[in-house]
């Protein structure tokens, strides 16, 4: 389909969900979860400001940096890896087609 | 017992006072607690953040007074919490305002109706009175009582983030302490804190001048987002012995018998080790949560306060939900949808609290307004 990407997204169950992510709709990865009705809580709705959203990357997709509000905000999430991200930091673009990201355990 | 009205024109606030007033206000209020005191009101706001005090203003319109009860230090709840500085597009007639900006423009718009402030408590026990009216208690003791409770609670309340550690609750008060409530309490002890913001970095410090008697921070990255003082204070410290540091670590376990004796750390890329200690700090900052009211008997879904749309009342008559903190089929968490529940919720409370009494809705730009 046209403006559409292919991605994965691993829940925290380890099941699989392939997903068909709208590139022309200013969307991230967290409201896509969200719109998919996967347990991403996405509280603050996208500031990088409580990190429910926080995911990890799997496949080698070339992603833009941490912004410092991103850097910032991972400082108080947990089982934080180098691939860490916040999901709502990761805008749906054609480049992102095949992506595979993983849910994050998240505090409470 | 003394009771007090909101609507006094001594104790209402006005815009060039700005919050100072209101944390005297508060300060008025708990005291007068504690000489088992009492405040009255018509709706009873629970949450001060935007959508609670546009109901001020609505309420106002109809003869009703309000009094809000916050958690939080001062009125405005997230926007002035976490972004005050952040431009909201979406406020109908404001193509742009600062989130600041806007609970300015709210308090000034309430204001002619003299609301009441209860601010840093959390409201925490509802009950019935002999009189068929709310008291609500707060964690400060502090009693309200109205014929109407409005929740308008966002996200809830702000508390220390914890970390997703399984047996966690059975060390919390027994060597985890999530906040330093009294420094002292350290002395002479062993301290591990995880964190790497200002509050882990300035109580690290704290602690390890000659307090504890021995300070370890664990941070999950290399370098820390705090103030670039207090970094570099820490670092000296490390260097001289005072700190011991743990970068790219994490804290993935406790384990003790019946308090804290030991965390385990995991060091990044691999390796873990065992940590013997006396407590430890988790300091990750704050996230919502809807605390108490979850324990008031009201429909809940996913945290979520379940309403009727007709006028936004829950499943407890008197008690109704407005804003972030409701749910309904078609929601949409916007501080705009906010406002259009506020407005419909006081309608109905109105007939609520003077069941006899008719009226017919006037315009402002009528009438004006006319405040207390």
């Amino acid at each position: 389909m046209e403006n559409t990407v292919q991605i994965t997204v691993v829940d925290r169950e380890g099941v699989e969900h392939n997903l068909e992510a709208p590139t022309d709709m200013n969307m991230n990865m967290m409201e896509l979860c969200k719109s998919y009705e996967l347990p991403v809580e996405g509280i603050c709705g996208g500031m990088a400001m409580c990190a429910t959203c926080h995911m990890y990357i799997l496949s080698d997709h070339h992603l833009p940096e941490r912004s410092e509000d991103e850097e910032a905000m991972l400082d108080q999430a947990f089982f934080v890896r180098n691939n860490s991200r916040l999901g709502c930091q990761i805008k749906l673009a054609d480049s992102l087609d095949g992506l595979k990201v993983q849910l994050a355990i998240v505090g409470a | 017992m003394t009771l007090l009205r909101t609507n006094p024109g001594n104790r209402g606030f006005s815009s060039g006072s700005g919050y100072a007033l209101n944390h005297k206000e508060t300060l008025i209020f708990a005291r007068n607690s504690h000489t088992t005191s009492m405040i009255e009101t018509d709706i009873l706001l629970i949450g001060a953040g935007p959508c609670g005090l546009f109901t001020v203003f609505e309420a106002g319109l109809l003869k009703l007074h309000c009094h809000l009860i916050d958690a939080l230090p001062q009125p405005g709840g997230q926007l002035t919490e976490i972004y005050p500085k952040k431009p909201i597009y979406d406020i109908p007639g404001y193509p742009e305002v600062l989130a600041g900006d806007l609970i300015e423009q709210l308090m000034k718009q309430a204001e002619p109706f003299k609301p009441g402030f209860t601010l840093g408590e959390r409201a925490e026990k509802v009950e019935k009175s002999d009189d068929g009216m709310w008291l609500v208690t707060t964690t400060k003791g502090t009693v309200h009582k109205a014929p109407v409770v409005a929740i308008a609670g966002g996200l809830g309340c702000f508390e220390p983030r914890k970390p997703p550690i399984a047996n966690l609750d059975e060390f919390e008060d027994k060597g985890i302490e999530y906040i330093v409530r009294d420094p002292n309490f350290y002395k002479g002890k062993r301290v591990i804190i995880s964190g790497g913001g200002d509050s882990a970095l300035d109580w690290s410090i704290f602690l390890a001048n000659g307090i504890a008697e021995e300070v370890t921070l664990v941070h999950r990255s290399k370098s820390f987002r705090g103030h670039p003082d207090s970094v570099q204070k820490v670092i000296d410290m490390s260097a001289s012995g005072k700190i011991k540091l743990l970068t790219e670590s994490e804290v993935i376990g406790v384990s003790g018998n019946g308090v804290l004796n030991s965390v385990k750390v995991l060091h990044l890329p691999e390796g873990e080790s065992e940590i013997q200690t006396d407590h430890w700090l988790p300091l990750f900052g704050l996230s919502p949560k809807l605390g108490p009211l979850a324990d008031w008997g009201l429909s809940i879904d996913k945290n979520s306060i379940e309403v009727n749309t007709f006028d936004y009342s829950t499943n407890i008559p008197g008690i109704y939900a407005i804003g972030d903190i409701n749910t309904y089929p078609g929601k949409l968490k916007l501080i705009l949808c906010g406002f259009h529940e506020a407005t419909l919720m006081v309608q109905s409370a109105f007939k609520r609290i003077y069941p006899d009494k008719n009226y017919v809705l006037k315009y402002t730009t009528v009438n004006g307004v006319q405040g207390f």
